[in-house]
């Protein structure tokens, strides 16, 4: 029997109070995957990503984890099985210091940078590291957020549109971070409207349009699609 | 006699001593208040009732149990802070998705229960609580006579009031209650249990209420109707303080209860609302309060 995918969403369904906003998403990431989630707007990436986490209370269907169901899993379990969240609004903490933001996720597992080595992968933050974390621009912000969870040896990492209002030079900087943490072997879910951005790190891509997965297709077959994407994504 | 601005010295620094003493516990009452409803957004009223429930368990230990002040010390804010994390568990927890109010009005509803039960048989008499004799006598300064008690108080009080502000602000504890007072939700998407963080910051906070009552019990006498009686106060520093803000709460406390002793000395018949007046002015002119952020 060949190893179960690291992440599998089989019929996933999410409500937001009475709005029913997944309907049945299918989708699986492999160990050292990164796969990126393309969608316009209101289509149901990030829910997917909030439904996985448990973030998103009302669901049905199954999340399965190295193919363990966690749908009852707990929130704050989560972490625990190896999953890491970096939120769309990036989530630093203003009242803490950068150190602080840098040291609050516990680590879960072995094989997390230490302090020293994220600070050599980051070094403005090291320049920063006694401010406070309103005092960031959002550039040093996203690299916050993202450097925070490579402590803790997650291995499955996912990413709410990181590139989010980033001037390209940050943007170009967050491709090479993502670059880096695949060679080191962490497993990424994107979620990205900018599909350039994404063709650059994704080995995989699912196309989401209404609640559901649409369509599905290797980084290779990216060029031949790109006229009939421009025109799903509306970009 | 020395005199200044036309009062004796001793009446002043004598009302200046009052006034530090009731500041301590303003300031006390007015942490855990802070931290409570900095984290949890519940305004904590059964805290005056927490406070009397400390007073009361040393009472209790002494004449059931034969355990003195020494002992009361630290027990009474164990079983005071354990009631208080039963209470979050069982009742409080189920209304965070609720409007504000509700936390509010079930706290309250507490607060009458608790003073009514102990009322029904204490009386709102009060009971004498001795002082421990380590304690006894006092010293004179010279320039006036400081009970022994008193001096242990404001010791006492100031290192309670630093202890938390070191945990809240230095320690890694202190780093989840502030990130998870911004945002709970990452803070237990981070892997930490934010519904036992809650239980544990409302057991904290009525822990300090209940130590402050021990406290106070040989100064105040041990009444039913003490935590009513002070808690109406302890709103309005926490008002000027800043709601939420720990250092607004340590130091408007001790500064609020100053002003009411000068004023004791100064002009007495305006002692006793000084405290509100001061209170109208800052929500006037500094709405979120004089620690405050403004939300």
């Amino acid at each position: 029997m060949s190893k179960p995918p690291l992440l599998e969403l089989r019929d996933l369904n999410a409500w937001y109070g009475e709005g029913h906003a997944l309907h049945g998403v299918n989708l699986e990431v492999r160990e050292g995957e990164t796969v990126t989630l393309l969608g316009r707007n209101g289509v149901g990436k990030t829910t997917t990503l909030r439904a996985i986490m448990g973030i998103v209370a009302k669901r049905s269907g199954a999340i399965l984890i190295d193919g363990q169901d966690v749908t009852r899993t707990p929130l704050h379990r989560m972490a625990r099985r190896g999953v890491g969240f970096v939120p769309e609004e990036r989530g630093v903490f203003a009242s803490l210091s950068v150190d602080e933001n840098l040291s609050l996720p516990p680590v879960v597992a072995k094989g997390g940078l230490s302090l020293a080595e994220i600070y050599e992968l980051f070094p403005n933050l090291k320049e920063r590291r006694n401010s406070g974390g309103a005092q960031l621009s959002g550039g040093e912000q996203q690299m916050l957020a993202i450097a925070r969870m490579l402590r803790t040896g997650v291995r499955l990492l996912l990413l709410d549109e990181p590139t989010e209002g980033l001037a390209p030079v940050i943007v170009q900087r967050i491709g090479e971070i993502i670059q880096e943490m695949k060679r080191r072997g962490l497993t990424v879910l994107l979620v990205e409207q900018n599909f350039r951005f994404a063709a650059k790190v994704a080995d995989r891509f699912y196309v989401m349009d209404h609640g559901v997965v649409v369509d599905d297709f290797d980084v290779g077959e990216l060029p031949g699609r790109m006229a009939k994407l421009t025109e799903t994504l509306g970009v | 006699m020395t005199m200044i601005f036309g009062v004796p010295l001793q009446a002043l620094l004598g009302q200046l001593l009052v006034g530090l003493i009731n500041g301590s516990f303003y300031a006390m009452l007015s942490l855990g208040l802070a931290i409570i409803f900095g984290l949890l957004r519940i305004i904590n009223f059964a805290h005056g009732a927490q406070y009397m429930l400390g007073a009361f368990v040393g009472y209790l230990l002494l004449a059931y149990l034969g355990l003195g002040y020494w002992w009361a010390l630290p027990l009474a804010p164990l079983i005071v802070g354990l009631a208080g994390a039963a209470i979050e568990r069982l009742a409080l927890s189920r209304l965070y998705d609720l409007d504000h109010l509700y936390g509010l009005l079930f706290t309250f509803g507490l607060a009458l229960a608790i003073e009514g039960t102990f009322r029904y048989y204490y009386g709102a008499a009060g009971q004498p609580y001795a002082v421990p004799k380590e304690l006894v006598g006092a010293h004179n300064l010279g320039f006036m006579v400081l009970p022994n008690y008193r001096a242990w108080v404001v010791v006492a009080s100031l290192a309670v009031c630093i202890g938390t502000w070191l945990l809240i602000e230095k320690t890694r504890l202190g780093a989840y209650l502030r990130a998870a007072t911004e945002n709970p939700t990452l803070v237990r998407a981070f892997g930490i249990n934010v519904p036992l963080l809650l239980t544990f910051t409302y057991g904290l906070g009525a822990a300090l209420a209940g130590l402050a009552g021990v406290m106070a019990a040989p100064i105040y006498q041990v009444s039913p109707l003490m935590g009513s009686n002070i808690i109406i106060v302890v709103f309005a520093v926490v008002v000027v303080g800043g709601m939420g803000s720990i250092l607004g709460a340590i130091v408007t406390g001790y500064v609020l209860g100053l002003c009411e002793g000068l004023t004791k000395v100064f002009y007495p018949e305006a002692s006793s609302i000084v405290i509100f007046v001061i209170m109208a002015i800052v929500l006037l002119v500094r709405p979120a309060g004089l620690f405050g952020r403004n939300a």
